[in-house]
Parts: C-alpha cells; sequence; structure tokens
C-alpha cells in the first residue's frame, strides 16, 4: 500500500472515529491519537525517507492536507458537542418564569403629597416661588391683615381653634400672602409664589370635613397682572391636573382678601360636563376659590394698590384627591391605612 | 333664599326656563343650591269636598268618608286623620296617583271598608313640616274658603306648587339679595330688562285719627346701636288666618303662616328684606321703649319659651324697664301677638349688624331677621315697608293706622361716590371695554354716575341698597360680573422673569422624602392635634406643649410634640384590621410653646416606624420580622444621603420613658444631638395597643442646618488591595463603638476599610464574653502595598486593642 493509500485510509477511518464520538473528552483523546508526535500521522510522515525526491514533496502536501482536514473536522465536532453540551445545560436550568419576584421594599408618597408635588412643579416652572409659613399664626396675620377685622361676619365661614386670643391654628394659607408681600422687594422684579399647608379648623370630623386638611395659596403681584391673567393660570392649573379636556368657568363668589372674587368651577371628571350625582347634575365642580387682591390687603402688607395689583387664588388638595380618585371619606387621608396609602403608587 | 319664580314674575317680563335662570344667577351673582318643583313627580292629586263622614265599624279611629272629587259620583275613602270633618274641602291622592317620595296610592280595603284613594296632609304631598300651619301639622290640610278650589281642581295648582323655586346661597357681602325687590333689581341687571315693582301706601280709609305719638314713644339709648327705629301703631285689629295666596307664598319661601299680622311682617321681610316686629300693644307693660343693651344678670324669655340668660352687650327692646324683644334677633313670649291681640306696636328698624351677629351667635338664634340684620339692611326702603306692613294689617286686621311714625332715631348714610376710569377697568380686567359699555353696565345696575367723555372718568354712585359697594375694586367686580366672566381674556402674566426654584431646605425636604420612600417606607400624613398624654410622648427636647383653647375632642386638643405619636396611632389604626406589616414615615412640623402670646416654636422633624416586616415574605423568602438593626440601616442610609460633613455616631440612652432602655440610640452628628432609634418600649406598644415596632425620629431643621461635604472625585487606585481579618474575644459590655474608636485612634496610614462580618456570643465561648469578627482592607493608593507595611499596620493595631481592650485574638 502506497503511502498516500495508507493516508487515505488513515482519514477516513479517523473521519468515521470523529464523527461517532460523543464525548468532548473522548474527542480529546481522538485529537492527541491521531495529529500527536506519536500518532499515526507522523508515523506514515516518517516512511517519507524511502520515497524519491520528485514523489516526497508530493506525498508532503497530501499529508498535510489530511491532517489540516482531520484538525478541521475535530474542532467542528468540538463546537458541535460543546453545543450541544451547553443546551442540555441550558434546558436543566429552565425555571418557572411565571413564579413572583422576590419582594423589594417599595413606599409611597402620600397622594396629597403627590398632587401637593405636581402643582409645585407646575407652578416653578412657570416661575414662582414655594414659600412656606407657620401652621400656628397670629390673629392679625390669619384675620386681620386678609382684611378680616374682628367682628367680621366672614369669619363665622371659618370656625377657628385659638390658643389664645392673638394666637390661633391658622384656618387658611391666605397669611402667607401677607407675610411674604411685606418681605417681599418689588425692586427686584415681580412677586409670585405659591405656599401649601396645613390648615386647621374648628370642624367636627365626617366624610366630608376634617379639622385638619390642606390648602395651597398662589400670589402674583406686579405692575400689569389682570383678571384675564387669573383666569388664564387657572386654566392651565385644571388642565395640568385634571387634563386638557377640562374647562374652567368663574362665578362671582365673595372673599374678604379679594375683590372680584371668584369661585372656578372645572368640568365634571365623572360626566364630562353631561351632568351627573357627582356634580349635581350641574356638569360643574367646584374646585378653587381665588379673585383679584383686595387694596387693603395690599395697603397693609406695605404695598401700593395704585402701583401694584395682582391675582390670588386657593385650593384644597384633599378635595382635589377626593375628587380625582373618587375617594369618598376625607378622614381616609390622615389615618394612614397602608391599604389605602398603596393604592397611589402609580406615577405619571 | 327661596325665590319663587312666580312671584318674581310679578316684577319681571321672565322669559327664560328657571333652570336657565338659575344658571345665570349662579354665574352672575350667587351660588344657587337648587332649582326645585314643589309638584315634581306629584299625579293625579285633586281637591276633594268630604260629604259624608262617619265611624269606621272596626275602628277606634278611621272614619269613611265620601267625597266629592268632581266626578259624577262621590268616592269612599277610609281617612285615619283626627281632624276630617264634613263639608271640608281637602287634598285626595286618587286611585294610581303619586305623592311625595313617588309613592303609588291604590284602590285597597282598610278593615274590610273599600277606600279608593287616600286623603292627604300637606307633608305627605311634600311639603316641609316647618312650614305647615300649626292646626295642619297633625292631620290633613283642609283648604280655607277664600281659597276659591272646586272639587276636582288639581292641589297642585290649587297650591301654588307648579312653580319654580330657586334656592340661593348668598354670600355675606350680598345682604340685597335676600329680599324679593334686591333679587328681582339684581335679575333686571343681569338679564338687562326693566323691574316694576310696587309698594302699597295706606289710604284714608285705613287710618284713625289717633296718633302714634301719643300711644307710644321710643328712645335709642344710643344712636350706634339702631341708626334707624321707626314705629307705628295699627288699632282695632281681629286676628285671623291670612289670605290663602299670602299664606302659599310664605309657605313656598319657608316660613308658616301663622295669622294675619304676623304673616305680614313676614311677608314684608321677604318683599323688602326689612325684618318688622309686630308687639301686642296692650301686653308692653309701659309704652316707653327703649333700645339698650341688656346690663348684667338679665334673663329674658323668647317667643319660642325659652328663658335665656343674657350677655351684657345683648341688645334689647324693653318697654319701661321690661325687655320685651331681643333686637333685631327674637321678640319675647309675654308681647307676642295672639289671637286675642287688638293693637299693635308694629317695629321697622335697623340694627348694628354686629350686636345681632354676637347676640345670634351666643344664643344660637339664627333667625331670618339676624341673617338681614347682619349682612345689612337697605335704609332706602325702610319707609316703605314699614307703611306697606302697616297697611297690610290694617286691611287684612280690619284696623286703621295711627296717624304719623313714631322716630327713636332716623341716621341714613349718604350714598357713596366712586371715581373709575375705562383705562384703569381694562387694565385691571384685562378687557377693552368702551366707556358706552361700562355705561350700560351701571345703567343695568341702577347706578347714576357721570363720565367724563374726554378722559373716561366715571364718577358712580352706589345706591344705598347696594350697601356693599364703596371702592374702585367693588365696581371692576359689578362690571366684570355683568359683563360675564366667560368673556374675560384667558391669559397668562408677562413681565421680568422671575426664577422658579425650590430652596436648598426645600430640596433636601423632597430627597428625604423620596429617600425613605426607596427604602420602604409609605409617606404617613397623621393629625397634628393629638392629646394632651400622646403631645409630650417621644420628645427630643423640654418644652412647654401648646393647647388649643376650645378643642372639639380630647383626642385633638395639642398640638405634638413627636411625630412617633401619631404614627404609633397609626400602626394602631392598621392592625386593628389585621394589616401586620406597616412601614410608615413622616414628614411635619413639632410644635413647642414659646411664652404666651407668642407663636409656638415650629420645627421640621422627620420620623419612620416599622411593626412586621419591611419586606413581604413570599415562596422565595423568609419572613423577616424587623428588628433594631433594620431600622438603623434605614436611619444609615437616609443619613449618608444627606452628604453630611460630620461624622454619625450612635450612643445607647434610657432617656426616654417610650423607648426601649437597652434598645435605644441617640444620633449625634459629631457631637450634635439630631435625634434616635430604637424599639418602642413594651408598655408603651401596650398603652398604643401595638405589636413590636421600631421607630426613629430626626430634628430635620438641625439636620439641614449641618455642613455638607462638598463633593469631589476621588481616585480609584490603581493597585491592589490586601484585606486582614480578626475575631476578636471581648467582654459582653465592650461596643463595637469602643472598637472603632480604638481602630479610629490608631496611626492605621492605610487602612481604607472596616467591615464587621461576625458577631458570636454562641454557648461555647467563655461567659461573658462576645466574639466580634472584623475585615480589615488595606490600600495604597500610589503604589502597591507590600505586605510586611500591611503585617506591621495590623499588628501594632492588634496590640492596641489588647492594652486598650484586653481584647483576646480567636
Amino acid at each position: 500500500m502506497s503511502l498516500e493509500d495508507q493516508l487515505r485510509d488513515l482519514e477516513q477511518k479517523s473521519l468515521k472515529d470523529i464523527k461517532e464520538t460523543v464525548d468532548l473528552s473522548k474527542l480529546n483523546e481522538v485529537r492527541v491519537n491521531l495529529l500527536g508526535k506519536k500518532g499515526p500521522i507522523t508515523e506514515v510522515l516518517r516512511g517519507m525517507r524511502e520515497l524519491s525526491k520528485e514523489e516526497r514533496p508530493k506525498v508532503g502536501s497530501f499529508a498535510n492536507e489530511v491532517r489540516d482536514n482531520l484538525t478541521e473536522t475535530i474542532e467542528k465536532r468540538r463546537s458541535e458537542l460543546e453545543q450541544a453540551h451547553l443546551e442540555r445545560k441550558l434546558k436543566r436550568e429552565s425555571i418557572d418564569v411565571t413564579l413572583p419576584g422576590k419582594p423589594v421594599a417599595q413606599g409611597n408618597p402620600h397622594v396629597i403629597q403627590q398632587i401637593i408635588d405636581n402643582i409645585e412643579d407646575l407652578f416653578l416652572g412657570m416661575g414662582y416661588q414655594v414659600v412656606e409659613g407657620p401652621e400656628v399664626e397670629t390673629d392679625r396675620y390669619n384675620f386681620e391683615m386678609m382684611n378680616l377685622p374682628k367682628d367680621h361676619p366672614a369669619r363665622d365661614m371659618q370656625d377657628t381653634f385659638y390658643i389664645t386670643d392673638e394666637i390661633l391654628m391658622r384656618s387658611q394659607t391666605s397669611p402667607v400672602q401677607a407675610r411674604t408681600m411685606e418681605k417681599h422687594d418689588f425692586s427686584k422684579g415681580p412677586l409670585k409664589m405659591i405656599s401649601p399647608g396645613v390648615v386647621y379648623r374648628r370642624d367636627t370630623d365626617d366624610a366630608t370635613h376634617s379639622h385638619q386638611f390642606h390648602q395651597i395659596e398662589g400670589l402674583v403681584i406686579d405692575k400689569h397682572i389682570t383678571m384675564g391673567d387669573l383666569k388664564g393660570t387657572l386654566e392651565t392649573l385644571a388642565q395640568e391636573l385634571f387634563g386638557d379636556r377640562f374647562e374652567v368657568r368663574l362665578r362671582p363668589s365673595y372673599f374678604p382678601f379679594t375683590e372680584p372674587s371668584v369661585e372656578a368651577d372645572v368640568t365634571c371628571f365623572n360626566c364630562m360636563g353631561e351632568g351627573c350625582k357627582v356634580c349635581k347634575y350641574t356638569g360643574w365642580i367646584e374646585v378653587l376659590g381665588a379673585g383679584m387682591v383686595h387694596p387693603n390687603v395690599l395697603k397693609m402688607a406695605g404695598v401700593d394698590p395704585e402701583v401694584y395689583g395682582g391675582f390670588a387664588f386657593g385650593l384644597g388638595p384633599d378635595r382635589f384627591a377626593m375628587l380625582r380618585y373618587g375617594v369618598d371619606d376625607i378622614r381616609n387621608f390622615y389615618l394612614n391605612d397602608v391599604r389605602f396609602l398603596s393604592q397611589f403608587n402609580k406615577r405619571g | 333664599m327661596k325665590l319663587s319664580y312666580e312671584w318674581l314674575s310679578e316684577y319681571l317680563d321672565l322669559n327664560i326656563e328657571p333652570k336657565d335662570l338659575a344658571e345665570k344667577i349662579e354665574r352672575t351673582a350667587v351660588e344657587v343650591d337648587s332649582v326645585k318643583r314643589l309638584d315634581y313627580k306629584l299625579k293625579k292629586i285633586v281637591v276633594g269636598h268630604t260629604l259624608e263622614v262617619e265611624m269606621h265599624p272596626d275602628s277606634d279611629h278611621l272614619h269613611i268618608v265620601q267625597v266629592d272629587v268632581g266626578e259624577e259620583e262621590p268616592i269612599q275613602i277610609v281617612c285615619g286623620a283626627p281632624n276630617i270633618a264634613a263639608d271640608q274641602d281637602v287634598i285626595v291622592a286618587m286611585h294610581g296617583s303619586r305623592i311625595k317620595d313617588n309613592v303609588k296610592i291604590k284602590r285597597s280595603k282598610m278593615r274590610g271598608v273599600p277606600s279608593n284613594g287616600m286623603i292627604c296632609a300637606l307633608q305627605e304631598i311634600g311639603f316641609d313640616d316647618a312650614v305647615v300651619p300649626k292646626d295642619y301639622v297633625d292631620g290633613i290640610y283642609v283648604f280655607p274658603a277664600d281659597s276659591g278650589v272646586e272639587p276636582g281642581d288639581s292641589v297642585m295648582e290649587a297650591l301654588g306648587m307648579d312653580d319654580d323655586v330657586i334656592d340661593t346661597d348668598i354670600t355675606p357681602n350680598r345682604g340685597d339679595m335676600f329680599s324679593m325687590n334686591g333679587n328681582a333689581t339684581e335679575i333686571g341687571a343681569i338679564l338687562n330688562e326693566d323691574v316694576t315693582f310696587e309698594s302699597i301706601v295706606p289710604s284714608d280709609s285705613d287710618q284713625s285719627d289717633q296718633d302714634s305719638n301719643e300711644q307710644i314713644s321710643v328712645k335709642v339709648s344710643d344712636p350706634v346701636f339702631a341708626p334707624v327705629y321707626k314705629m307705628k301703631v295699627i288699632n282695632n285689629l281681629t286676628v285671623e288666618d291670612s289670605p290663602f295666596w299670602l299664606q302659599k307664598r310664605l309657605m313656598k319661601a319657608g316660613i308658616r303662616p301663622i295669622n294675619n299680622l304676623v304673616d305680614v311682617t313676614n311677608y314684608i321681610m321677604l318683599k323688602y328684606g326689612q325684618p318688622l316686629h309686630a308687639f301686642d300693644y296692650d301686653q308692653l307693660p309701659e309704652k316707653t321703649i327703649t333700645v339698650d343693651k341688656a346690663g348684667e344678670n338679665v334673663k329674658f324669655t323668647t317667643l319660642d319659651g325659652e328663658e335665656r340668660d343674657l350677655r351684657a352687650d345683648d341688645l334689647l327692646i324693653k318697654s319701661g324697664d321690661v325687655p320685651v324683644a331681643l333686637a333685631g334677633v327674637m321678640g319675647g313670649m309675654d308681647s307676642e301677638i295672639s289671637d286675642g291681640t287688638k293693637t299693635v306696636a308694629l317695629e321697622a328698624a335697623i340694627f348694628d349688624p354686629i350686636l345681632v351677629r354676637k347676640t345670634a351667635r351666643y344664643h344660637v338664634l339664627h333667625s331670618e331677621a339676624a341673617t338681614r340684620f347682619e349682612r345689612g339692611i337697605d335704609f332706602s326702603s325702610i319707609d316703605n315697608a314699614l307703611d306697606e306692613a302697616a297697611t297690610m294689617m290694617a286691611q287684612l286686621g280690619n284696623g286703621q293706622i295711627s296717624q304719623n311714625t313714631v322716630v327713636g332715631n332716623e341716621v341714613i348714610p349718604e350714598e357713596k361716590q366712586i371715581k373709575i376710569s375705562l383705562v384703569r377697568i381694562n387694565k385691571v380686567l384685562g378687557t377693552e371695554l368702551s366707556a358706552d359699555e361700562v355705561g350700560d353696565i351701571f345703567d343695568r345696575l341702577g347706578f347714576e354716575y357721570d363720565l367724563d367723555e374726554v378722559n373716561g372718568n366715571f364718577n358712580v354712585v352706589a345706591p344705598l341698597r347696594r350697601w356693599d359697594i364703596s371702592i374702585e375694586a367693588d365696581l371692576l367686580e359689578e362690571i366684570a360680573r355683568i359683563y360675564g366672566y366667560d368673556n374675560l381674556p384667558s391669559t397668562l402674566p408677562v413681565g421680568p422673569t422671575t426664577i422658579g426654584s425650590l430652596t436648598d431646605t426645600q430640596k433636601i425636604i423632597r430627597d428625604s422624602r423620596t429617600t425613605l420612600e426607596g427604602l420602604g417606607l409609605n409617606q404617613a400624613m397623621s393629625y397634628g392635634l393629638t392629646t394632651i398624654d400622646k403631645a409630650r410622648h417621644f420628645i427630643m427636647a423640654d418644652g412647654e406643649t401648646v393647647k388649643v383653647d376650645w378643642p372639639m375632642t380630647k383626642d385633638h386638643e395639642a398640638l405634638r410634640m413627636s411625630l412617633i405619636s401619631g404614627l404609633l396611632d397609626d400602626i394602631a389604626y392598621n392592625e386593628a384590621r389585621s394589616v401586620d406589616n406597616i412601614a410608615l414615615y413622616e414628614q411635619g412640623r413639632v410644635f413647642k410653646k414659646a411664652g404666651d402670646n407668642v407663636q409656638p416654636t415650629e420645627i421640621e422633624h422627620i420620623a419612620g416606624a416599622i411593626t412586621g416586616s419591611l419586606i413581604d415574605s413570599s415562596w422565595i423568602n423568609k419572613d423577616e420580622k424587623v428588628d433594631f438593626y433594620q431600622m438603623k440601616g434605614v436611619v444609615d442610609q437616609y443619613l449618608q444621603n444627606l452628604n453630611l460633613n460630620g461624622a454619625v455616631q450612635y450612643r445607647a440612652t434610657d432617656q426616654y420613658p417610650e423607648m426601649h432602655p437597652g434598645r435605644t440610640a441617640n444620633i449625634f452628628i459629631d457631637d450634635q444631638y439630631i435625634g434616635f432609634v430604637g424599639q418602642v418600649h413594651p408598655e408603651t406598644q401596650k398603652a398604643y395597643k401595638i405589636s413590636e415596632t421600631y421607630v426613629f425620629e430626626l430634628n430635620l431643621s438641625t439636620l439641614i442646618a449641618q455642613p455638607k461635604v462638598r463633593q469631589h472625585y476621588e481616585m480609584i487606585s490603581k493597585f491592589p488591595s490586601i484585606s486582614r481579618d480578626m475575631a476578636l474575644l471581648v467582654d459582653e459590655d465592650v461596643t463595637n463603638q469602643n472598637i472603632l474608636d480604638v481602630i479610629n485612634s490608631s496611626k492605621q496610614k492605610f487602612l481604607v476599610n472596616i467591615n464587621l462580618f461576625d458577631v458570636y456570643n454562641g454557648s461555647h465561648l467563655p461567659s461573658g464574653k462576645k466574639s466580634l469578627g472584623y475585615q480589615l482592607t488595606y490600600q495604597d493608593s500610589k503604589a502597591t502595598l507590600q505586605e510586611e507595611v500591611v503585617n506591621q499596620e495590623f499588628e501594632s493595631l492588634v496590640e492596641q486593642l489588647k492594652t486598650e481592650l484586653g481584647v483576646t485574638i480567636r
């Protein structure tokens, strides 16, 4: 048998062996046996010495071809086996992906906080400052500076927790208006602020009354503020909070610290203006009070009403939350039932 | 005020649906509570004439009544009313009719006797108990003779129930809308229509030749008490029921008809907004009337039968020295109009609103009269009101009015003149109104004005009935609302740019909330007012508690001085509802008295409380109950996020009576006390009815004021680090902090991290000992660290620990 025939036989046999190998370590054995220094190919090549000069390169190159072919086949087989091995491993590792994930801890902002943050962000974007005031106020700031002298009938509208004759739990966030106006340097530009906070009223707690709730006051004072600006601002607010489809209507009202005074209604979120039980079949829901700042309020805070003027508004985040989420009992906000709090975990 | 559409139509040509009118009123003047028709859903209710009435054979109270209902044959109805009798005109709900609340009436048998309908009381067809004439409150209603009803007539029409009543909710500034006169004027302005409002004046036949001034005299002791006080005397009167039309109007307005004299005072009050009071002249002990304050220790029985202890400042009408009325609020029992009244002293006055308000409030007597005096009376209509009332009394009671009016006081304020320019109007409203348009609005409102055409300046006269109009801003409101708020432009303020941004404090507070939420705590909002006891629980700094003067309940009497106590209430609420895993935090203020008559100190705090497990157990993780170290971990992470310059330290404390004395630590930033963390004392847990709970509370104001690290980039070392572990056997009372203090005080040049990886106090250690395992990491940022250097540092540290704390290396 010529060397070439031997090589050819070897190749055929080895290719068959390789194909039949199903184990990576066996395949390695095959490779070492076949291609190693003591392997049959090396053995065959040793016999080349006996060949003629002409035949040697021919057989040599054929031998290399065979070795390359075998090497390649082994590598290919190895890759196949590895792939199969991996697939088996992955298959073994399969799990039930429908089992629940591992719990993590995640708290939520209070629903009223979410509404306050929402409104703060809107007004920050329009160049307003967020200002805070004391929760325990003086009669002077809470009432007198707001154009509510002692014995003013509108004081009856708010039953107040007094601590002494002059000190009280603020019944509204409006006193922050006076405090901010007094401090503001109008030579540095207009005053634009909102003031969120807790207020207190002497009320018996029930589904619609709470002795503690929240308010957000808004105030803009400059030289050229119009009632149209108030209307536009309230529309922007309503649409930010409720959505673009909501309209605002203004109705005359009365607050001692604004003149003209208005109440603002928005389209009933429940029936979109068709009329339903929630809006008492009017299609509108009252959401806030507002008006042009009363000249007496400006004067008392040391602002010249001949030069400056502006608007103020006040709204109740508790009421907004009740309307927006259909909460039927205001006490829910202050009892902190975890099952209640964690319902409002959807951002945006 | 309840506005009858039918009554309004007397003064205005109303070509508008009641619902649409109500909407216009609401958009232009005052809020509307409701628009109601009294006959809503009523059906087949007719006038019946009772023919024969006989007792039911099997009942001691039922009657069998034959009723003519305008059909060919009378029908038989069994009736249980005590006041049923023959020859009455009554309300009959026929077979198939619908009465109040949509109740259907059907033919039936009552104790064996067929009944073909029901004879009704006014309440049964929808009238309020409070407006039903006294005679018919406990029985069926009987039409008066002057009603002119015939059997078969519709009851709804006969009683005027086919009318819409618009109920308005009047703001404190619109006292003028407490009268038909005022409403007609306002609605005239809204609809741009003329108002026909007529007053009745006495004719000669209504008058006697007596002189009121000779019959009675009046003195107002201080003109401020009653700017106007007038009286007329009406003689020879007969008290009887009012005419049917008058009774119907009163009932629709929510007022119970009493008799002709009292009804006239109420009717005139509704028509003019002027409350009147009729005294029984003969019951006045003396014929000299004084308006004066009550003074000390006066008792007075009002006509509701209640004896009241008066405040010294209550304003009284006195006859001689005897009180006969609480001025403007309620009359007295003794001089009340009765069936036998022959002569009336009729008072028309305007009392000081504040005095009336205080009296009404103190005695909780918010009468129709008091409400009107509080909101302000039209000075210009008082004479008309008095004249018309006297005339009606004379006519309805067949009496005569004495000549002249007794005037105790009469100070009529001047009409206010207000200047306003067109430029100003448009500048404030953002409109482009013309002088004509503005002038037209003033015309509609009935405000007289002069206009300087050249500069567009108006000089407006506010009529007395609109006492609320006194400054420019008031006119702006009138213009805006009549022009229509819908017609105002919608714009946003323009002007110099302002920067809207949160302050550093506000940012830190927002971040604090986000951090704690990220760590698994839900934001809670609890009540600021709590019990006096709870207000003082968990307090971080001494101070006096702030109490409200007149609390609604003991539960909300004092201002909280800590947040934890509120959170524990929340936990109790949850646990009572079988919610066992509760993790809450709250950010808010605590309060501390700062002195008498000064505002308390308000301090921002942040606090947390965890009961049960922070992380819910599931198939993959076991239930892991919260413990001290988990709560401390939350606090640690939060403080780390604050990027404080100072070192955070925890020192064991037993200073809080509400906290577990062995499981509580005060927290310091360097040496500044900022709060505490720990377990609630078992006794406190019991008192709050909660399970094992871990809490922390921090003074956020102090925390925010702490210096912060100025952040800069720190190079990450390229060189490898070397670790050394050590297990220290120490006495049980040696704390982690003791060991850290030693490590930190030793001169460890390359030590970059200390990690406590093990704490062991198991059984096979010598008693009174525990073992702590630390891993120390060494690194040089500039070079590869040599083993020998680390060994040297480590050895010297171990030596120091042995010397200072007597540790043994295990």
